[in-house]
């Protein structure tokens, strides 16, 4: 998936509290993720719509019901691809570093 | 994710595109020769008919820390190849897990155009909360692995680069 999609969805608020009250409890519809937030409904579904685009948020319906479910995947990818690339190297440098300052002079 | 969904239904969802075709896609999931490649490494053993009898095994890794030979046993209860697979999936790596009972696991994968496909599992984990945390990996800093997430992310990495990532130390 693309990563500026997900980057762009997690750059605002309202839609990181979108997903930390799925993470909390996953599943729900759009007028309980509503209630939980001093916003109109269609400003609710409008961040919904960027979350789903980014694939962040993934909707089943259930008999009438359409509920909202956190994807954490493409957090995980990015994590998988870019920050441990990133600590891998730095952890690499420390030790480096601590055996060229460990080794006799 | 892990967490409690409506309708007393405790649901997780994890959705990846992969850049890989349908049967590329379902191979990987039901043949043991691409199962012990990415995720958790163990191999899989696939009746894929209506009743047929699915096992999961530890891998050698596993083994070598002491976990049984069986990982999670099961039942198919639809296979659409490549494009469903649904199934009872019980982890019995402990007497705990195993006593959680059978889950249910559907695997969907469709095209979506330019060579991606699309990856949806869907696990039905109501009454079995130790596998909700596992699953969701939230056992990853006690070295139980990041559950799903890191399986797609793994499998993605195989698929796209034939490597799959490294176990998370």
């Amino acid at each position: 998936m693309d990563d500026d999609r997900v980057f762009k969805a997690l750059a605002d608020p309202t839609r990181r509290f979108l997903l930390d009250l799925l993470f909390t409890r996953d599943g729900r519809t759009l007028t309980e993720l509503e209630s939980e937030l001093a916003m109109s409904r269609f400003g609710v579904m409008k961040h919904l719509r960027v979350l789903e685009a980014a694939d962040l948020v993934v909707t089943r319906r259930s008999g009438r019901e359409k509920l909202h479910f956190l994807n954490p995947v493409p957090i995980r990818l990015i994590h998988d691809r870019w920050i441990d690339k990133y600590a891998e190297r730095q952890v690499t440098a420390l030790v480096d570093l601590k055996a060229e300052l460990e080794e006799p002079p | 994710m892990s967490t409690t969904g409506t309708a007393q239904r405790t649901v997780q969802v994890y959705r990846v595109y992969i850049k890989a075709s349908p049967q590329a896609i379902w191979d990987a999931i039901t043949r043991p020769e691409w199962t012990e490649r990415y995720g958790y490494g163990g191999r899989v053993d696939y009746d894929l008919r209506p009743g047929g009898r699915y096992r999961a095994f530890a891998s050698d890794e596993m083994r070598a820390t002491g976990a049984p030979e069986i990982a999670v046993d099961g039942e198919v209860a639809e296979s659409d190849p490549p494009h469903k697979l649904v199934q009872t999936w019980r982890m019995v790596m402990d007497d705990g897990l195993a006593a959680e009972g059978f889950t249910q696991l559907t695997h969907e994968i469709k095209a979506t155009g330019g060579g991606l496909s699309r990856l949806t599992v869907t696990h039905d984990l109501t009454g079995a909360p130790r596998l909700q945390l596992l699953l969701s990996g939230g056992q990853e800093d006690q070295g139980a692995g990041g559950g799903w997430a890191y399986v797609l992310s793994s499998l993605k990495s195989l698929l796209e680069t034939g490597d799959s990532l490294p176990w998370p130390s």
